[in-house]
């Protein structure tokens, strides 16, 4: 049975982890190669860097974090944070990454993902959403982090990034990043309802309970979250074994 | 030295990051001389089956691999492993290196969640020389959607998805393949290269 995946998300800027996290034993707080290192060693079944600069000048310093990255931790590391062009995709694949996660441009470039999967192969292809309820079983998808409405049904736009042949979804919602009461299980649920590719839950996760109702309530194939890790409220060893006792099967 | 096959297909940087960890000399190449004087290969891959083999056909080494791997350990990883059976299906009736036997079809189940990715749990089937000092309850990161169909005598383990996805195999002899990734399987992958390295040591 494949195992349901608890994925810690860094958020780097500049090369080093935004909300400085002081891992015990670490020297440098903040480094994005300490924090995935500890990570890996808590349990982590993957790993992914979300680069908040994702400027063109900021391009390299997240390619040599990965770079460095990928020699120390070896399970599956993730990038995602303004990539706009196969080149970028290619980029940062060359430096160690596995799979990238492309978000606003996919959605104002469809062909993006549709050229990603074909040079690439799909399974390096994770299209990050962030979307919001405007009615009681509806949503929109928004981009630039939830600024703007593309006014684009959210279960329209999940069926076709399956068809242009991506490997996995991300799905954030925005009503519930943040909120720290639980995933948006409503929203997750019919997304994962609609696609037959891995579906990532994302924002929301503030206790320990709510990855395993996560997992119990819907389909959805891993569930991943950043401050609760960062502060180290919680580890990923401590998810997993609330996952266990509840009949979920993890690494 | 530890081979490692850059015929222009994928994860040739993870593979060469995970031995460099192990403290393994390694080299990625493409050359049949290094190839030759090599105490052990590995063939690694990712994305499709067609590609890929017409790459490794194109590079010139396929004559040189198939006579490397009745002499030495060789370890094809994921597409790698797939390349080593007769045959493939994938897009179109593609031929393979031959070395296994059997052939690489779509995972048939309609209702699963395809690619089959993530961490699933190693069933053995038959002892191997790649599972010393693994345990009863390992999991190894896959990443595919189309698997090896192979008689049970080239089986080494497998894992439940929808059916029997078969996870390690070879060719009783010299001959290996892991459809996971080891060099993305945390501790346990490691172990397994390491014990691939241990006996290209042996073999020397």
């Amino acid at each position: 049975m494949l195992a349901k995946r608890i994925i810690p998300c860094l958020d780097v800027r500049d090369g080093k982890v935004v909300k400085g996290v002081n891992f015990q034993g670490i020297k440098e707080v903040g480094d994005p190669v300490e924090c995935a290192a500890e990570y890996d060693k808590q349990g982590a079944d993957e790993i992914v860097f979300y680069d908040i600069t994702a400027s063109h000048e900021g391009r390299g310093v997240i390619l040599d974090v990965v770079r460095e990255t990928a020699k120390r931790v070896f399970v599956p590391l993730t990038v995602g944070g303004g990539i706009r062009t196969a080149d970028d995709i290619r980029r940062i694949l060359r430096a160690g990454a596995d799979k990238v996660s492309v978000n606003s441009q996919a959605v104002q470039n469809p062909q993006l993902i549709k050229d990603g999967a074909d040079i690439f192969g799909s399974q390096c292809i994770c299209v990050g959403i962030d979307a919001k309820a405007i009615g009681p079983d509806k949503w929109t998808v928004y981009i630039n982090g939830g600024r703007i409405d593309m006014k684009l049904d959210l279960i329209e736009w999940v069926k076709q990034i399956e068809q242009l042949g991506a490997g996995e979804i991300c799905l954030n919602s925005i009503d519930t990043d943040g909120v720290r009461g639980g995933f948006d299980l409503k929203m997750l649920k019919a997304v994962v309802d609609s696609v037959n590719i891995p579906v990532i839950a994302s924002g929301g996760a503030g206790k320990l309970g709510d990855f395993a109702e996560a997992f119990l309530k819907t389909d959805c194939s891993a569930a991943l979250a950043a401050s609760l890790f960062h502060f180290r409220e919680l580890t990923v060893g401590q998810v997993k074994d609330d996952c266990r006792s509840k009949g979920i099967i993890v690494r | 030295m530890i081979a490692i096959i850059d015929y222009g297909a994928g994860n040739i940087f993870s593979v060469k990051n995970a031995l460099d960890h192990l403290g393994v000399d390694s080299r990625l190449t493409a050359d049949a001389e290094v190839l030759k004087s090599a105490d052990g290969l590995i063939l690694p891959g990712v994305g499709a089956f067609p590609s890929a083999a017409r790459k490794l056909s194109q590079s010139g080494l396929t004559d040189v691999i198939k006579e490397q791997a009745k002499r030495k350990p060789f370890l094809g990883i994921c597409l790698g492993m797939q390349l080593l059976f007769e045959k493939s299906y994938e897009f179109e009736l593609c031929e393979g290196l031959g070395l296994v036997k059997g052939f690489v079809d779509r995972i048939p189940e309609d209702d699963l969640i395809i690619p089959h990715m993530g961490w699933n749990k190693l069933e053995y089937t038959r002892s191997c020389p790649l599972f010393e000092g693994l345990g009863d309850n390992e999991y190894v990161y896959f990443v595919h959607s189309y698997k090896a169909f192979c008689p049970d005598d080239v089986l080494y383990a497998y894992s439940e998805y929808g059916s029997r996805v078969p996870a390690v195999v070879g060719d009783g002899k010299h001959v290996f393949g892991c459809q996971f990734h080891p060099e993305k399987s945390g501790q346990t992958g490691l172990k397994i290269l390491n014990n691939f390295v241990k006996m290209c040591w042996e073999v020397r």
